[in-house]
């Protein structure tokens, strides 16, 4: 550990403390529901929110914000289905275009928003528009997308215990994980993005690679949005432009509800891993309810945005 | 040559309709039927009427230094109360023989979401993309919650008045929006608001040290914000004579944030335009109907604001422009 | 030949040659301090040098090679390393890592974090600094902070270091140690470039002096060759005895126009009680971080005080004793500030210059009763024939104007909306010497036609000659009041040292 300001550490401790409430919670109030399969369950139908995620984790540390993700995703999906569909393309090769493709963007957004000093939620506010556009356009139906690799990938799975396994998409979403804070913590990288949204001004004085991180940054999002696509295609075995509708939102709330400061400079992988297991939780609970409906859950998401931004607001205040 | 800020958005929707005059026939033609004008330019009007009205609360929003994300989602609840309310679906509130009672009700509550952004901005100083982020997401699922996740229909003539009408040979929704928008820029303009407003998102810091209780005037460009899209949202289910929480204002935040921005308003505060972001959102709409009569794929409206977005921004930033002006010759300020 | 050898170095910006074909050169060993007043060139001379700025002409030779640093990164492989007067690290990560920031050891690309604290430890025990480096910047002062930058410099091995005005928020032990400090690194033979605003710190600490004054290089001394006097005049341009003097008033009238009681805000300034009288120019005068801006910002309501109150006589006897809780609080009470920080707190940039006059005014009348076109033609044009401020067109945007010209538009907002108490912090800063004798003599005709001022400026020349009566602060708290023939600069000097003893 390299910080050990415990004060920064609360928010953190904050999100464990509702993520174990509410995991307590719903385990007393429904049968069934703290069995592993429910908890894998969490993962395999957030993976890719979770991917997404952890590229946004890197921009809101930095102190920008990307509002493309959720558009990246519904047109990589739709890019992916077609390519494989209509185009024949092997998926590996079309993985390889559209992620390739994903990170270009994000890279260019990126560039936009360094060399001109420009608002990060305007240019990747016109990268919403832009790929919800082209993938509409592209085609406004949902795409079947099959095929024998398909089959292949799932087979690739780890057992967790009796009958409960690790499906590729969620090895997918480890990995990513587990890369994403390592990187964030231990490498140069990862370092210049916190330097970089504690004081970007200092950063650059210091003579650290400011332009070509948050460049880098922005690429890694857009990565991470077109991955999450792909492991989306994967999951569903189709493509559908309108994916993601609103994912950006969800994404930003895992984030600050993981701990994440949205001036930049604090934050975590693993945070944003906890605010995931919250989000998910409180789906799965509304699901086992039954008779609640999915609007709580953006009611709750809401609430608990608006509590953690003060906690935030207040512990920036007292410092 | 340096022109007026609003000329070059006055060019863009000349050009427009210019293009139209050679290429699509039949767009200038006007029909009077019932006392009420039909063509393409009515249309175009008619359509540009939410965000016109949602870009006059954004424009003194963005003129602050600030953005409301929310928009879409107070317009959805705005629409769900008024639909609730005239169907007499609140067991507490019997208002359904008043249209107008039904309407102040959901103003109000849309002007109290226009307040809650406001005071988190204002007073607790939240940076205001996040802020009026929470109610973007919450706001949503609050419209939901109201209708169940249905679409409230209504059968209500005086209601559907206000969304299918029409006054003076015009629609009746764009009629409001006159209305609406002159008794605003008034407001602003002849009492030293318009002042205050500049004077905040130019330096708010500078503007409370001169008196100007720049504190407030956030809570209250909110509040008006929360108020005109509370009377697009009404508008917007009165059209469809029904409360629709899953689409209502759906991205509408975002096309309204591009009209004040192509008006010619700085998305980085200061000097605002209102006039400048009605051209701009006839002018986006204008566009629009255009590549929609050309006959080439509705998602492609998409990618031309987005282009358009980004040329915008890049004509605002400083950096953009210095890059131009070094080739040229020296800049004129450093 | 020197180390660092800066030749014919001009640099121009829009209508202003910051540095005219200056040279500069500092040697292993030597501590060089750059002197000047604002303006004088220094900081665009450093960001010429440490790759802020591309120079626009000249050569820098450093050890005989020719370098031109393109960024700080740059500068910093070559050997400049620049510590700021604003520390120039970031506060979310630890000691350790601010050290090696983008350098830090690597074993197959993950970071070694025990290397790095290691090499961060021994940084800092080069330097006699004992601290925890694991803990985040944050916990410490700006002093140690400071001394976390240089040890950074150090681990680069730089072989010149830039000390940018380090010393202006340290107080007298904390700048003993830095020199100490510096002593040791210029045994180490390393070239030392300190630019600072105190004459005393130049002669403790350096070997020799370097001056500019308006982009252009007055001299370079060895200090034993340069008396005080003679710098002091270099740096101003002009000989002690010429600057003008001033008869202060000693019949001022007893009449009290606003009496402040133990006004304190915590962690920012202890309780200090004063008052100002009508009709007087009352100067706060200490060194910068003494406590000069916060009591303004107090007494203006912008900060507002945790304890104490103000009173103020002839408003009546409802509301006219309180503790203002914004400016708007001060304001109703007759009270404005004119704030330090133009550009962050003065001016508005995107509103014209009539607009940026009258906003005092019609903010005080509210937003209803609007000031009418003619009225304001009237009046803008009134100040600007007064003050003669030199604006083309009154509509257009103010910060087209020069400094000096903003400066007097700002304090226009305030006449013309008649205050009883003008706070003015450091009205003269950043401006040429013309406008800053302009506006001391306004200032001079209004206190003597009745208005009251608190006057502060970095130059004590400006306070003593200003001011009726000197508050004389020293960290954050009164330490003397000196009043008619007492003020003088010597009995300001001996004021705030005797609070250091």
């Amino acid at each position: 550990m390299t910080l050990r300001a415990p004060r920064l550490h609360l928010p953190v401790l904050a999100t464990l403390a509702v993520l174990v409430v509410l995991y307590v919670a719903a385990s007393i109030r429904f049968e069934n529901f703290a069995t592993l399969r429910v908890f894998m369950n969490f993962l395999g139908d957030n993976a890719f929110l979770g991917i997404v995620a952890i590229g946004m984790t890197y921009v809101i540390i930095t102190g920008g914000i990307d509002l493309s993700v959720g558009a990246v995703i519904g047109c990589t999906t739709i890019c992916t289905a077609v390519l494989i569909q209509g185009q024949q393309y092997h998926p590996v090769a079309a993985f390889a275009v559209v992620i390739a493709a994903g990170t270009l963007l994000g890279a260019t957004q990126g560039w936009l928003i360094q060399r001109f000093n420009l608002q990060p939620f305007l240019v990747t506010l016109a990268g919403l528009f832009l790929c919800r556009g082209l993938g509409l356009w592209i085609s406004s139906e949902s795409v079947q997308a099959k095929h024998a690799t398909f089959q292949t990938l799932e087979k690739i799975r780890i057992p967790v215990s009796d009958g409960v396994w690790l499906p590729f998409t969620e090895i997918v979403f480890i990995t990513v994980l587990l890369v994403g804070a390592y990187v964030l913590r231990h490498t140069r990288f990862g370092r210049t993005v916190y330097a970089i949204g504690g004081d970007e001004q200092s950063a650059h004085l210091m003579g650290l690679p400011v332009a070509r991180t948050k460049i880098g940054v922005y690429a890694l999002s857009g990565f991470c949005a077109s991955l999450g696509g792909v492991v989306l295609v994967m999951y569903t075995s189709a493509g559908n432009a309108i994916n993601g509708t609103g994912l950006e939102l969800d994404a930003i709330a895992a984030v600050v509800i993981g701990g994440t400061l949205l001036t930049g400079g604090y934050g975590s992988v693993f945070g944003t891993f906890f605010g995931l297991l919250i989000f998910a939780v409180m789906q799965s609970a509304i699901t086992f309810e039954g008779t609640l409906s999915s609007w709580w859950a953006k009611i709750v998401t809401g609430v608990l945005l608006l509590a953690f931004i003060l906690m935030q607001r207040m512990l920036q205040r007292s410092r | 040559m340096k022109l007026h800020p609003i000329a070059y958005p006055l060019i863009g929707l000349a050009l427009i309709l210019l293009f139209n005059a050679f290429f699509t026939p039949g767009f200038y033609a006007l029909e009077l039927r019932d006392g009420r004008l039909y063509g393409s330019l009515i249309d175009v009007l008619n359509r540009a009427t939410p965000v016109l009205l949602l870009s006059i609360g954004m424009t003194l929003v963005i003129a602050t230094k600030g953005v409301d994300l929310s928009v879409g989602a107070v317009m959805a609840i705005a629409g769900a109360v008024a639909a609730l309310l005239v169907t007499d679906k609140v067991s507490f509130l019997s208002v359904s023989h008043s249209v107008l009672l039904v309407v102040l009700i959901a103003l109000v509550v849309a002007t109290f979401a226009g307040v809650f952004n406001g005071v988190l901005v204002g007073k607790v100083g939240i940076q205001p993309i996040v802020a009026t982020l929470i109610l973007m997401v919450a706001g949503r699922g609050v419209a939901q919650l109201l209708t169940g996740g249905q679409n409230v229909t209504f059968n209500n003539p005086a209601l559907e008045r206000l969304g299918t009408g029409s006054a003076f040979g015009l629609p009746m929704p764009f009629v409001i929006f006159i209305v609406v928008f002159v008794l605003i820029a008034v407001f602003v303009r002849k009492t030293a608001l318009g002042l205050f407003i500049e004077a905040t998102g130019s330096n708010a810091e500078a503007a409370r040290l001169a008196g100007v209780a720049s504190d407030k005037m956030k809570v209250a460009v909110y509040a008006v914000s929360g108020l005109v899209a509370g009377i697009a949202g009404v508008i917007a289910c009165a059209d469809i004579r029904a409360a629709d929480a899953n689409n209502a204002g759906l991205y509408m935040e975002l096309d309204a944030i591009l009209a004040v921005a192509v008006g010619g308003t700085s998305l980085s505060g200061g000097r605002f335009s209102l006039l400048g972001s009605v051209v701009g959102a006839v002018l986006m709409q204008a566009l629009t109907t255009t590549i929609l009569t050309r006959g080439v794929s509705p998602h492609a409206t998409l990618v031309a604001k987005a282009l358009i977005i980004v040329a915008v921004i890049l004509l605002q930033s400083p950096e953009f422009r210095a890059s131009f002006a070094r080739r040229k010759h020296d800049p004129a300020r450093a | 030949m020197a180390l660092l050898e800066m030749a014919g170095v001009s640099k121009a910006f829009p209508g202003v040659l910051a540095l005219d074909s200056v040279s500069f050169s500092v040697d292993r060993g030597e501590i060089r301090a750059l002197m000047g007043e604002n303006g004088a060139g220094k900081s665009t001379l450093i960001k010429v040098l440490t790759g802020v700025y591309a120079s626009g002409s000249g050569t820098v030779l450093l050890d005989g090679v020719s370098i031109a640093p393109r960024s700080p990164a740059h500068a910093q492989e070559l050997g400049v390393s620049t510590v700021y007067q604003e520390v120039n690290l970031v506060p979310n990560l630890s000691v350790a890592e601010n050290v090696c920031l983008g350098y830090e050891p690597r074993t197959f690309g993950k970071i070694n974090w025990r290397k790095v604290n290691e090499r961060a430890r021994r940084a800092m025990s080069r330097l006699n600094i004992d601290i925890d480096v694991t803990r985040s910047l944050t916990d410490f002062s700006t002093a140690v902070q400071q001394l976390v930058a240089i040890a950074r410099a150090v681990d680069r091995e730089a072989k010149v270091l830039v000390l940018d005005e380090p010393t202006s928020s340290l107080d007298k032990i904390e700048v003993e140690r830095l020199f100490t400090l510096m002593r040791k690194l210029r045994g180490d033979g390393m070239a030392i470039v300190f630019v600072t605003h105190f004459l005393e710190q130049v002669y403790s600490v350096a070997d020799s002096v370097t001056v500019l004054r308006n982009g252009v290089k007055v001299g370079d001394w060895a200090v034993t060759e340069l008396p005080r006097q003679k710098l002091v005049a270099q740096m101003l341009g002009r000989d002690l005895d010429e600057v003008p003097h001033v008869d202060h008033r000693e019949a001022i009238g007893t009449d009290v126009l606003v009496t402040v009681e133990s006004l304190g805000r915590k962690n920012a300034m202890e309780p200090i009680s004063f008052d100002v009288r009508r009709g007087e120019t009352l100067g706060l005068s200490g060194l910068l971080g003494s406590g000069r801006t916060e009591t303004m910002k107090m007494l203006s309501g912008a900060n507002p005080a945790d304890s104490g109150v103000i009173s103020v006589s002839g408003i009546g006897t409802r509301g006219s004793r309180l503790r203002p809780r914004s400016p708007r609080d001060s304001i109703r009470l007759g009270i404005g500030l004119c704030p330090e920080d133009r550009k962050s707190e003065g001016v508005c940039p995107g509103l014209s210059v009539s607009e940026n006059l009258l906003l005092v005014l019609q903010a005080r009348r509210g937003w209803l009763r609007v000031i009418r076109k003619k009225q304001a033609d009237k009046i803008v044009s009134e100040q600007i024939e007064r003050l003669r401020i030199t604006t083309p067109d009154t509509r257009r945007p103010i910060e087209n104007l020069s400094g000096g010209n903003q400066q007097k538009v700002l304090l226009c907002r305030w006449l013309v909306a008649e205050p009883t108490l003008l706070l003015l912090d450091e009205p003269t800063r950043g401006i040429d010497v013309g406008n800053k004798l302009e506006i001391r003599k306004l200032i001079t005709d209004l206190a003597k036609k009745g208005m009251s001022f608190v006057f502060s400026s970095a130059e004590l020349e400006e306070v003593v000659n200003t001011c009726d009566r000197v508050v004389v602060l020293r960290d954050r708290r009164k330490v003397g009041e000196l009043k008619g023939a007492e003020v003088t600069e010597q009995n300001v000097m001996a004021r705030i040292a005797e609070g250091e003893a």
